[in-house]
């Protein structure tokens, strides 16, 4: 078999990757193992037996990603059937969400959320006061630009209008044709989108602190300054329960008839 | 009664009438095949039939039910597009069984039908494949089958071969007539190939600028052309203008020599005419070689010589066009003044207006 075979100075670019990303991850990890008191010998596992007791942890941890599942479902819910649409019947849309979806990029997040506060302050409490009802709302706004491109690239990607109409003279409605042709076909794109937002939203710290949400990124910024080794410990835990969840969206997303996304008119 | 019917159709987008009132009447389990260059309408009036888009006016009839306004998953017609359009998700046989499912046919019944089409159209072991692992030709089948698969009043080709090579394309446009026949299902087919045309249909309608230029069988379409521009789409023609001299006699002019053709007599003298003479009906011989410029010959010299396997055609000064026997076309080398003999029958004439000029639609093949 032919293999590939990388040049020399591959190989070092590779190693400076590798370190860029993973040094500070060492560097945690190595912080995270110390007592948190001088000159004690390493390594414990104190710090890391502090997090998983620490009842603010485990509630933020799943505040964020409730959170994260919320806004997953309701940008999708509100993108795919505009994106479909848009696709197939008004294109000429397209460049103009493009550059609303924009926006979210080049608004600060603080004047985002000035705005956001003062415009939803007339909604009830049970909205305004809690994070699944105004937080959410502006985590889909912040997801907009991420879902919206993933989402185009997907449903460029695959000739819309042919599968739409072929399955339309087969006798199927648009819902049908929707959930059962275009969804599966655009499933790749729309886990990229899922990966993206449930990220940001795990990370989001500026709105979550400014409208006063006791979320994960609240929780870590809090202990990172009361307390140093632990911190290292809880950065590690969230590194890895983001990846956790991040690869279970994946085979979740695999499951369902991973072996047909194949785009097309690929050949 | 006609079983397909499209009366009248219009179809404008913007100031462009892309069709300008059509009429088809087509019997239950016929071929048509709509043929014309691109741009003539025939794409849309076939997505008219599917349902993919109304007319500015007219109707569609099947079986006497007006079908205009029906939404396009309430008409029951079948589809073969031109860009490959399995479902990239589902396996052939899925996408096959797809229809059934959206009917609600039980299990069993969907997989023997699936199964019976599948083998029809010679891919019933190809069932588990999803559309990346087919080819084109095979894609085409699959979509062939799933369109069959809803028994559907009207099957509709839109192009189903174009992006085929050559071999394939004469494979599949063979198993589609054959497959045609064997369920007797009215179909519509559409393209810009007057060979596939020609060779699968029923009857053929030329299009050309939103009209039906010509409708008949294909032997008609091929012998006795109505219009100047049907006589050139279909198939390779020579066309000269030329004068009517001697009605009584059937004599017409050409560039100063004279002509006698059977299709002039009766005709007025004076009358402007396009003669038109398909390239195996021209005979030719070597100049100089015992030959002679008689009433019905045109002298000319070769200009080009294109091997096209059994014949050869061979293009001559004056827009002169012969296809003759390879063997025999090698002793008319480029460069060679050559006699070309018109027959009397089987040319025809068109009456050109006085101020019609010659429709140019391409160098036919």
């Amino acid at each position: 078999m032919n293999r590939l075979r990388m040049a020399p100075s591959a190989y070092v670019w590779l190693l400076l990757a590798g370190l860029y990303f993973l040094l500070p991850l060492y560097s945690t990890l190595d912080f995270s193992l110390k007592e948190n008191k001088a000159g004690t010998p390493c390594c414990t596992l104190h710090n890391y037996g502090w997090v998983v007791h620490n009842g603010d942890f485990w509630h933020t941890i799943k505040v964020s990603f409730l959170l994260a599942l919320e806004t997953i479902v309701i940008s999708l819910v509100l993108f795919v059937p505009t994106m479909y649409w848009v696709h197939l019947r008004v294109p000429k849309l397209r460049p103009v969400i493009a550059f609303l979806a924009l926006v979210p990029f080049v608004v600060p997040p603080i004047v985002m959320v000035v705005g956001l506060l003062k415009t939803f302050k007339w909604t009830p409490q049970w909205y305004y006061g809690q994070p699944w009802g105004f937080l959410a709302t502006a985590y889909v706004i912040l997801a907009f630009p991420y879902m919206f491109f993933s989402l185009d690239a997907g449903f460029r990607a695959i000739d819309v209008h042919t599968l739409t109409e072929a399955s339309q003279s087969l006798g199927a409605r648009w819902t049908t044709t929707l959930v059962r042709v275009i969804i599966p076909n655009i499933r790749t794109a729309a886990l990229a989108a899922s990966f993206l937002t449930l990220a940001i939203v795990m990370g989001e710290f500026t709105i979550a602190n400014l409208a006063a949400f006791h979320t994960f990124p609240i929780f870590l910024q809090y202990v990172n300054e009361s307390q140093g080794f632990p911190a290292g410990a809880l950065t590690l835990l969230s590194f890895l329960i983001t990846w956790t969840a991040m690869a279970s969206l994946l085979l979740v997303g695999r499951k369902r008839g991973a072996r047909g996304a194949v785009i097309a008119g690929a050949r | 009664m006609a079983y397909l019917v499209l009366e009248n159709l219009h179809r404008d987008f913007g100031t462009v009438k892309a069709l300008n009132g059509i009429n088809i009447s087509l019997g239950e389990g016929e071929f048509l095949s709509l043929l014309g260059p691109s741009g003539c309408g025939k794409t849309t009036a076939l997505r008219l039939v599917a349902g993919f888009d109304r007319p500015n006016q007219g109707r569609i009839l099947v079986e006497g039910r007006d079908m205009t306004s029906v939404a396009p998953n309430k008409r029951d017609m079948g589809m073969v597009f031109q860009a490959y359009s399995l479902f990239p998700n589902m396996t052939a046989r899925q996408n096959v069984e797809f229809g059934l499912r959206i009917r609600g046919k039980e299990r069993a019944a969907r997989s023997t039908r699936v199964g019976e089409l599948l083998e029809l159209v010679g891919l019933g072991h190809a069932g588990d494949r999803f559309p990346h692992q087919l080819s084109g030709g095979m894609q085409q089948r699959v979509a062939l089958a799933r369109a069959l698969a809803i028994e559907p009043r009207v099957l509709l080709l839109d192009e189903p071969l174009s992006a085929l090579d050559a071999k394939v394309r004469v494979q599949l446009r063979e198993e589609i007539r054959r497959i045609q026949l064997e369920l007797g299902i009215t179909t519509l087919y559409v393209t810009h190939d007057q060979e596939e045309a020609l060779a699968i249909s029923d009857h053929v309608a030329v299009m050309y600028g939103g009209v039906i230029e010509q409708m008949g069988t294909p032997s008609e379409m091929y012998t006795a052309p109505k219009t100047p521009f049907v006589a050139e789409f279909i198939g390779t023609m020579n066309r000269l203008e030329g004068k009517v001299v001697d009605g009584a006699a059937g004599e017409v002019d050409h560039a100063g020599t004279r002509l006698r053709i059977a299709a002039a007599r009766g005709r007025a003298n004076g009358e402007r005419v396009l003669i038109l003479i398909r390239p195996e009906d021209l005979e030719l011989t070597a100049a100089g070689n015992g030959s002679t410029v008689n009433g019905n010959t045109l002298m000319a010299e070769v200009v080009t010589q294109t091997f096209l396997g059994p014949v050869t055609r061979l293009k001559m000064t004056g827009g002169l066009i012969a296809d003759m026997s390879t063997a025999r076309a090698s002793a008319l080398p480029v460069g060679a003044s050559v006699v070309a003999s018109v027959p009397t029958e089987g040319v025809q004439l068109l009456t050109l207006a006085a101020d019609e000029s010659i429709p140019d639609v391409g160098e036919g093949t």
